[in-house]
């Protein structure tokens, strides 16, 4: 349409107009459909969904292997939808059902039903010692914390102490992988990939319970 | 946009957004309201599956409309093996779908074109396409693609402006009582 927009073009559009009836109603059922096919001929590599949540808006992204990245607000979607196209594959749609039962835990966990989650999870995004982090996160039980260099020693090295922070500040499943649950030796919260006001509700909410 | 920013190829979610709406219209203009949605479907389906293996500087609504151009070929194929020609469809057929909406007589126009003239008008106008892409596409030179897209535009207008003219005489008489025409 940029090409050329010349008094006869733009008169043509207009003429053409009625092709937009229901246009977007239209569109909207083709994309949920797309969605579908691409799911069920398996040329969906990355499907993602956003959820609402008391930590605010979650991105869910999933691959065939299993729940693959939960992104914060702070993170910017749209540019950790970018990284995910470039690390794993452009082929992403926003195909919800994929997510159906992330979506559904993670709603029990902030209503306070749900103390662990099961599900599969792709561990694609991370590798060596930050791996070996991430593992041992669901074992720090629902309501319980550890130091970093609690976790350090968990995972192997206990001097890596520093490591232990890189791991929990670029842990691509936050609140799956409850790296909030890890904080400083002196009682201090230490930072949080989502904020320190959402490191703050998450330990309150599990406090809680 | 730059060169720089090419280098990671954007999410095809992002594809969807920026060109759904073209490519309906165009497969609209081309199929009719009815069979543009099966041709939008094969369209981005095959798109996303091929969407790796996109060179990245290349043209992606180009690219897609030659996907949508290919589909609907298929799609037209398959409405004349089922013996249900485009050309004379039953009336209001090209309604359907369009509760409330008073645009059957564009739609009637498009779908009485003969498909090159549809496609060179689709191609051209809705999805900005040089004639000389429009050429490849289709066989033939740039000179009968564009003649072919300004023939269809001709027919159009005046398939929108003749109705009306011609209907005016036939309803006048219709309404009039029988005895006072003579």
């Amino acid at each position: 349409m940029t090409l050329e927009s010349s008094p006869d073009h733009v008169d043509v559009l207009s003429l053409l107009e009625p092709l937009d009836a229901g246009l977007e109603p239209a569109l909207a059922s083709l994309r949920a459909r797309l969605a579908r096919d691409a799911q069920l001929t398996h040329t969906l590599d990355v499907a993602y969904r956003v959820v609402d949540s008391p930590v605010g808006k979650l991105l869910l992204a999933a691959t065939d292997r299993g729940i693959v990245r939960v992104a914060f607000e702070v993170e910017n979607h749209a540019e950790v939808l970018q990284r995910l196209s470039q690390t794993i594959s452009p082929r992403i749609l926003e195909a919800p059902a994929r997510l159906d039962d992330a979506a559904r835990q993670l709603e029990e966990y902030f209503g306070g039903t749900r103390t662990e989650f099961d599900l599969i999870v792709d561990f694609r995004l991370t590798r060596g010692f930050r791996l070996s982090v991430l593992q041992h996160l669901p074992r720090i039980a629902y309501g319980r914390t550890e130091s970093y260099a609690e976790v350090a020693l968990a995972a192997g090295s206990p001097h890596a102490v520093r490591a232990v922070g890189t791991a929990c500040a670029t842990n691509p499943l936050p609140v799956i992988l409850p790296c909030h649950r890890v904080v400083k030796s002196d009682g201090s919260f230490g930072g949080y990939l989502g904020g320190p006001e959402a490191k703050l509700a998450l330990l309150t909410l599990e406090a809680a319970a | 946009m730059g060169k720089r920013q090419a280098v990671s190829k954007k999410p095809f979610e992002l594809v969807v957004d920026e060109q759904g709406a073209t490519v309906l219209r165009v497969c609209r203009a081309v199929l009719g309201v009815h069979d543009a949605d099966d041709a939008w479907s094969d369209t981005f389906l095959a798109a996303l599956q091929a969407y790796p293996d996109l060179p990245q500087e290349a043209n992606v609504q180009a690219w897609l409309v030659t996907i949508a151009h290919r589909k609907c070929i298929d799609h037209l194929r398959a409405g004349s093996r089922r013996a249900l020609p485009m050309d004379s469809p039953p009336e209001h057929a090209s309604n359907l779908g369009l509760p409330g909406e008073d645009h059957t007589e564009l739609l009637d126009a498009v779908t009485h074109l003969p498909p090159k003239q549809r496609q060179a008008v689709a191609y051209h106008y809705l999805a900005g396409l040089p004639y000389k892409d429009i050429a490849v596409m289709l066989g033939g030179t740039p000179e009968a693609a564009r003649r072919a897209g300004a023939d269809g535009v001709k027919a159009l207008r005046s398939a929108l402006a003749g109705p009306s003219a011609l209907v005016d005489g036939p309803e006048l008489a219709h309404s009039l009582p029988k005895g006072e025409i003579r």
